[in-house]
């Protein structure tokens, strides 16, 4: 599918702070794609950048083809929702999801039939005449939300937008929008520094790191196949070991490590042998037993703690060079400190990382 | 408890400090008496007949009427938009120019009037109900600014962001948000300019003539005419408008902070 958004060697500048460096994106109709990154990493600019209240320093953004640097945010057609909701305190909750369309010049009676609408979907009919400060945090969310689809535009942004709630409500909330995204096929840009929420929602994930995206793909991609440390680390747990590369055949290549064990391990970028590297061994995918089994890649290690977090046991553990943790099924049985055992981890499971 | 006692005390003696001066010429309002003394020979409204039937003050009343509507509408739209001008943070020296506008809170009435007065010459403005205008709104604006600046400055931008991002052009923007969300500001920016106007006496000497007389110019020339009771009358009277119009703020906030 043709890209319906595209940002073309966005660089843009606060004073002398360089917040997004010659940054390219492109995001299909339809899509789902989330912007993840740690606090300060440019992410809300990008987005205020897309919405039109920012101005890139130097690129240019581009909407169905047409470049749109110059049109101002009211003719953009975005929806866009703010972490704080941004609500009109003056408006009631109707007044509020009909304001969008008050300004296409809608008329009264197609009005009330969309705000109608937008409020059965995000289940919120019987608070139409509240106003946003009688709301709680969740139902001023679902306002938000409603006000930026009921005019059906043509991207909408959010913001953080599940910030301010709690889990169980976020969890329904990214549930909910999900949901939504697919039943209307909206494209969709969502800011969140939280990596499991954009895991769960999104078509692609962008991670950024200063201003720039570190790597950008499925979630799958992005957990599985981390391409820079910065990555492995900031998307789920990991086990980062220093290693050296002694051989690569195709997609895989050997590492060996300090304590002169040889492991074998998958590859998503450019190494050649010889290179130091690191390891990235994601926990749940480490298993461990007394006996050594016929896995590929087996560490003799000792438990040094090991702890029971309800869904998982988490184990740590030490090498004779690097500790190691392993997080293992509920099912699992105990492991004592002191224990010797054999942790054991597919090729598949592991990534080389050029540092 | 000695500290509760204390406090109460303080507060009693304090609000006794306030309202002494007040307590000591109402009562003058309703004497029968041609003079402003104690005792009270008996009860009368003849010094009201006075005020509302001599020409004299009856010409105050509505010259301040005149002069209080007409700063109040200059200083409530100057005062808003320069408000509304200091939000933009683009502005060169923001803080120093939000000082310049509150200056004339704090120079002396006097060196204003004799400021004015010069540069309304200079225009032939002096004498003219326009001139006690635009000299009230100089000392009315910075309570219009202080007071819109506040309320401006409760306004989350990311609403107004919001409301662009939902189609509105700027201008729709203020009518729609800005404008209805600052309502309050303006409401008490309006209030306070006319009670700048109303009680101003130093500056009207300045810049007013004979046929500009306010109340308040009135009464001060009276004082040392004749010290007849039609003063204590208009005192009360403007107690009374002061009362009036602080019931009508207090309303009308309320009725808006519940619409909020
Ligand atoms: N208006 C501004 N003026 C100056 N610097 C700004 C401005 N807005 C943002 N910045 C700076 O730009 C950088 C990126 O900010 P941005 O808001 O895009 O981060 P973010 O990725 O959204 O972070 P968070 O997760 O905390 O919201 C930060 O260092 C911030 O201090
Ligand atoms: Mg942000």
């Amino acid at each position: 599918m043709a890209e319906f958004i595209r940002f073309d060697r966005i660089t843009k500048f606060y004073g002398a702070l360089c917040v997004v460096e010659n940054l390219d994106l492109g995001i299909k109709k339809g899509e789902f794609v989330s912007l993840l990154g740690p606090s300060g990493s440019g992410k809300t600019t990008l987005l205020m950048m897309l919405a039109g209240f920012e101005q890139p320093t130097s690129g240019s953004i581009l909407l169905d083809g047409t470049a749109i640097n110059a049109v101002p945010t009211h003719r953009r057609d975005m929806g866009v929702v703010f972490q704080s909701y941004a609500l009109f305190p003056h408006m009631s909750v109707g007044d509020n999801i009909a304001f969008p369309l008050q300004m296409r010049g809608m008329g009264k009676a197609e009005t009330g039939e969309r705000v109608k609408r937008a409020l059965d979907m995000v289940q919120l009919s019987a608070l139409s005449d509240r106003r946003p400060s009688q709301l709680s945090g969740g139902q001023q969310q679902r306002v938000a939300l409603a006000r930026a689809l009921v005019f059906e535009p043509r991207v909408v942004l959010m913001d953080e937008p599940l910030g301010a709630l709690d889990k169980q409500l976020r969890e329904q909330m990214q549930l909910d929008i999900r949901d939504l995204h697919r039943r209307l096929g909206l494209t969709i840009v969502f800011v969140t520094h939280d990596q499991s929420e954009a895991l769960t929602m999104s078509d692609r994930v962008a991670v950024f790191n200063k201003g720039k995206i570190e790597q950008i793909g499925t979630p799958r991609q992005v957990y599985d196949e981390p391409t820079t440390r910065f990555v492995a680390e900031f998307i789920g747990e990991t086990n980062l070991v220093e290693g050296v590369v002694e051989t690569v055949q195709g997609r895989e290549a050997t590492v060996r490590l300090p304590s002169g064990a040889q492991i074998v391990s998958a590859v998503s970028g450019n190494v050649a042998s010889g290179q130091a590297v690191y390891l990235s061994i994601r926990p749940e995918r480490v298993d461990l037993s007394e006996t050594r089994g016929e896995a590929r890649n087996v560490l003799e290690t000792e438990v040094t703690d090991s702890v029971y977090q309800g869904d998982h046991l988490r184990v740590q553990l030490q090498t004779a060079a690097h500790p190691l943790i392993a997080k293992l099924g509920r099912r699992s049985r105990e492991f004592l400190p002191g224990t010797k055992v054999y942790a054991a981890f597919s090729a598949g499971d592991c990534r080389v990382i050029a540092p | 408890m000695p500290m509760k006692i204390a406090k109460a005390t303080f507060a009693t003696l304090t609000i006794l400090f306030l309202v002494a001066p007040l307590v000591a010429i109402l009562p003058l309002a309703f004497t029968s008496s041609v003079i402003l003394t104690y005792p009270i020979p008996s009860w009368s409204l003849r010094w009201f007949e006075e005020l509302f039937f001599a020409d004299a003050w009856r010409r105050a009343i509505i010259n301040s009427l005149i002069i209080g509507t007409g700063t109040t509408l200059l200083a409530t739209a100057l005062g808003t938009a320069a408000s509304l001008g200091l939000r933009n943070r683009l502005i060169f020296l923001r803080g120093t120019m939000r000082t310049l506008f509150l200056l004339p809170m704090v120079v002396p009435a006097v060196v204003l009037g004799v400021g004015l007065q010069v540069l309304l010459a200079g225009f032939g403005l002096t004498n003219s109900y326009l001139g006690v205008i635009i000299a009230h709104t100089v000392v009315a604006v910075p309570f219009v600014v202080v007071s819109v600046t506040g309320a401006l400055a409760g306004i989350d931008e990311r609403v107004e962001l919001a409301a662009q991002s939902l189609g509105a052009s700027p201008p729709t923007v203020f009518r729609r948000v800005t404008l209805p969300l600052a309502l309050p500001g303006v409401l008490s920016g309006t209030v306070l300019a006319f009670a700048t106007s109303l009680d101003e006496v130093v500056l009207t000497l300045f810049v007013a003539g004979p046929n500009q007389r306010t109340l308040a110019r009135q009464m001060f020339s009276s004082i040392r005419e004749n010290i007849s009771p039609a003063i204590a009358a208009a005192a009360f009277l403007f107690i009374a408008a002061t009362i009036l119009i602080g019931f009508i703020v207090v309303l009308s906030r309320s009725i808006l902070a519940r619409r909020r």
